[in-house]
């Protein structure tokens, strides 16, 4: 395998993994509420930021970086509490505005709170490049590779092997029944966004050390991650994961072997496709409108 | 022609007329015609969005894009290749009215969030190619746009513009108004409230859908090459997602299948950040904050939910 | 010649075949009642029927023109009409203007025409309102005339669909449980509702699990199980089937 393409599959992983990491928190909050939540990308920033800021308060690493995913779970508890579970029941062109607000809202804050400067978080340990066949493999991407892996692991065994998380895609499948059967739908959503919250505060303080972080990373972010959600499928698990990889892999691939500048357009473009031809994703469930 | 028009919206249309009349004796400077220049430019597009959001009840996040589209069409048309501008207008604005039918068509065959994030997606591609083709586009920077000429003079200054815009906001106000009331406006609104039940009365919903998007884009390319004429000046800034959603919100924030609240909508949230301009750095936080509340409190937009308080009975 | 024919027609959905096979003739005139226990495959025959779904084989004509394949909007301009069982009101208009919506098929009016306010469209929407104002009327609703649908009750919004429906001037008229949720003074307004509209000359067909009802206005009755054709007959004849009695009545026949 030529080194170019090695090199390319490094890149275009590590993104996926990321994308992935924010597809999840798509899927798993449109599962429990049908609601898209447009301010996914803001809680890869406030990760990444906050994880800075506890950081410069002298914090060592991995107790910024936990601290940081606290605060942040805490900003989606609060989201949802103070603004998803208000307009229930509203439709999906009001709930879409809703959660656009609330991230031009994360994203003010975050400019008064931090700056509009770009920050650095150093890489878990050591940027030394690692030569693989040829190509070379920042220690970083490793990181974010191995805890992807393990956080998929651990949210598989959650959805299937906890009574919780069973309960929580009952909910995901028909909301009346899982009523019915005692499940509390409102906490079912607020575990939704914290569970959500901090995926994506691990995506972004994983990829900072990568990409860098500011006060406005995750809006491109945050549509990627939707593009990859809908990719594979909207409300599937395994379809965020693949979506999330297939994204970056074509990204990393056109910027490449095409053209770099239209990086960002890829992911657009393969989105309006799979949509028009495949408009369940590649693992949706089709389900029939029943009238 | 009035006479037509139900009676609250003859008011209505009465009232938007005296406004634009009025509204100059208040403006004091130039700054605020400008304003006011840049509010009734909005408008027209959200007259046209609200058509596709409020009335047929589909949904585009992508709007700016075609909004962008105009104005650079017609800015290249006029710069690289020395078309004169009142030419160069009416030829962009009818490209893009063509592209927005040949990519409605697939697009519009989307639902809810599906429909959303492919309407994104066709904003931001035209955003990076706008960007990224610098020779025609003079790149991220933009590129200066020739003001536009009527009978060899050319318009400038505010108050000319101001009654330009202030015309064509009523036609499209009126158009709008007469479209939603028509046998055709009914079969928006039914194919909002039940696509398979307006089926089967015999509503080709697709086409209909389709006729709706490609009028508000062309609005909105209009609108964008306008501006561009008018501002002298264009960047793919103008066609972003974050303007897509700014549109969006000012059609929702107004009032669903309101036209008047599109209007509203446009005036206060494109008034707003001006009036924050002292307060620069929050701009974004009282933004989102409107944006937020808005939606959670008063869901149908204003102007159908003050309506409400006045009339107790649901107006058709 | 008769109306609605359909020949082999099948549909299945990833591997559950929820009709097979269906062969039957529908006469003009006549109130015809497709009956069957719940999955049948009642609502998936009906929406074959009206282009909502395509069939995985066989076809359906209307008179001698096929419609196999088409959209439903051209199901609808053949004049096929149609109820919903879950109601698709109109909820963002009033009941007048769901009627009014209902005349789409006869008024033409362009894009253009619209939005300049052309003259003959004040007339033309003057009698569209004419008309609707009758079909509320002839079911029993004027006093909803310029009510939000919101607001109106169960069986209201159901004798609604039916004049929306009948707005469109239909020559078949399918009527998805229309008595479903009604109570039997209800149900029999619906009856005699049913009875005007075949008089009108609108062939009916009828979707319903109300027995009493179906055996009491139809002319003829098709039974379901299973997605297959289990008996097709005059009422009383496929009452006393052994085999519709065995799949289906069994337990009404006790509390009929």
């Amino acid at each position: 395998m030529s080194a170019q393409l090695l090199q390319v599959l490094f890149a275009g992983l590590t993104a996926g993994a990321i994308y992935a990491l924010v597809a999840l928190g798509f899927s798993i909050i449109y599962n429990s509420s049908q609601v898209i939540n447009f301010a996914q990308g803001e809680f890869v920033m406030i990760g990444g930021m906050a994880t800075v800021s506890f950081l410069h308060l002298g914090l060592p690493l991995p107790l910024a970086a936990l601290a940081a995913v606290a605060a942040t779970t805490l900003v989606a508890l609060a989201l949802d509490k103070l603004a998803v579970e208000r307009a229930r029941g509203a439709s999906v062109v009001t709930l879409i505005i809703i959660t656009i607000g609330a991230s031009i809202l994360l994203r003010g804050l975050a400019s008064l709170v931090w700056d509009k400067n770009i920050h650095a978080l150093p890489a878990f340990n050591g940027d030394k490049p690692i030569a693989v066949g040829g190509a070379t493999l920042l220690p970083q991407s490793l990181w974010v590779l191995g805890v992807s892996l393990a956080v998929l692991a651990a949210l598989w065994w959650f959805f299937n092997r906890t009574l919780y998380g069973k309960a929580m895609l009952a909910t995901s499948h028909n909301r009346l029944a899982a009523q019915l059967a005692g499940i509390s739908v409102r906490r079912v959503l607020l575990v939704s966004f914290g569970l959500s919250g901090a995926l994506g505060a691990l995506a972004g303080i994983l990829v900072a050390p990568i990409t860098f972080t500011a006060w406005d990373v995750g809006v491109m972010l945050g549509l990627k991650g939707f593009a990859a959600a809908i990719l594979g499928g909207l409300g599937s698990g395994p379809g965020a994961v693949l979506g999330g990889l297939l994204l970056g892999l074509a990204e990393a691939l056109a910027a490449g072997y095409v053209s770099s500048a239209y990086k960002d357009v890829i992911a657009f473009v393969i989105i309006l496709a799979v949509l028009v031809l495949m408009p369940g994703g590649l693992l949706g469930r089709r389900a029939a409108e029943r009238v | 022609m009035l006479a037509r028009l139900g009676a609250a919206r003859r008011g209505g249309l009465l009232a938007l007329a005296l406004a634009v009349a009025l509204l100059p004796l208040a403006l004091g400077n130039q700054y605020l015609y400008d304003v006011a220049i840049l509010v009734g430019l909005n408008a027209i597009v959200c007259v046209g969005l609200n058509l596709l959001i409020g009335y047929a009840g589909q949904i585009s996040l992508g709007h700016a894009g075609f909004f962008a589209l105009g104005g650079y069409g017609s800015a290249i048309l006029a710069v690289r290749y020395g078309w004169p501008p009142l030419a160069a207008l009416p030829v962009s604005v009818g490209s893009v009215t063509l592209l927005a039918f040949l990519v409605g068509r697939p697009i519009l065959r989307l639902k809810g969030h599906y429909l959303a994030m492919a309407t994104l997606g066709l904003g931001v591609i035209i955003t990076v190619v706008l960007a990224t083709e610098d020779r025609f586009t003079g790149g991220p920077d933009g590129m200066s746009v020739p003001p536009l000429a009527l009978f060899g003079r050319a318009l400038a200054g505010e108050r000319a513009w101001y009654w330009l815009v202030g015309a064509l906001l009523l036609a499209c106000v009126w158009l709008a108004l007469n479209l939603v009331e028509s046998p055709r406006g009914r079969a928006l609104r039914a194919l909002h409230g039940s696509e398979v039940a307006a089926e089967m009365i015999g509503i080709d919903s697709a086409r209909h859908k389709l006729a709706v998007f490609v009028l508000s884009a062309g609005l909105a390319a209009a609108a964008g090459g306008l501006t561009a004429h008018y501002s002298g000046f264009i960047t793919p800034s103008q066609g972003s997602f974050l303007r897509s959603i700014e549109l969006v919100t000012m059609v929702v924030f107004g009032g669903m299948a309101s036209t008047f609240g599109a209007v509203v909508g446009a005036a206060v949230l494109t008034t707003l950040p001006q009036l924050l301009t002292p307060l620069k750095d929050y701009e974004m936080v009282v933004f989102g904050a409107v944006m937020m509340f808005t939606m959670i409190f008063m869901p149908r937009g204003i102007v159908p939910t003050l309506a409400a308080l006045f009339k107790p009975r649901t107006r058709p | 010649m008769s109306l609605l024919r359909a020949e082999g027609l099948s549909k299945e959905f990833g591997g559950v075949h929820a009709v097979q096979a269906l062969e039957f003739a529908i006469q003009p005139g006549a109130v015809f009642s497709i009956i069957g226990p719940n999955g049948a495959g009642k609502t998936t025959l009906l929406n074959l029927i009206t282009g909502i779904y395509r069939p995985s084989a066989g076809r359906i004509w209307l008179e001698e023109r096929e419609l196999t394949g088409l959209a439903p909007h051209r199901f609808a301009a053949a004049g096929i009409g149609r109820t919903f069982q879950n109601l698709q009101i109109f909820f963002n208009m009033s009941a007048l203007e769901n009627v009014m919506a209902g005349r789409y098929l006869h008024e033409r009016c362009g894009l253009a025409a619209a939005m300049l306010r052309l003259p003959g469209l004040a007339r033309a929407e003057r009698a569209c309102r004419d008309e609707a104002l009758e079909l509320l009327a002839l079911v029993g609703l004027e006093r909803y005339t310029d009510e939000a649908s919101e607001g109106m009750p169960y069986g209201a919004l159901k004798r609604l669909e039916i004049a929306r429906a009948l707005a469109a001037r239909p020559r078949l008229l399918l009527l998805d449980e229309p008595a479903a949720g009604l109570n039997p003074t209800e149900t029999q307004d619906i009856d005699r509702l049913i009875q005007r509209v075949a008089a009108r000359g609108v062939t009916v067909v009828l979707v319903e699990h109300n027995m009493r009802l179906v055996m009491g206005v139809s002319d003829r009755v098709l039974v379901l199980d299973y997605g297959r054709k289990l008996a097709e007959g005059d009422a009383e004849s496929v009452r006393r089937d052994p085999r519709v009695i065995e799949a289906y009545l069994g337990a009404e026949a006790r509390y009929a």
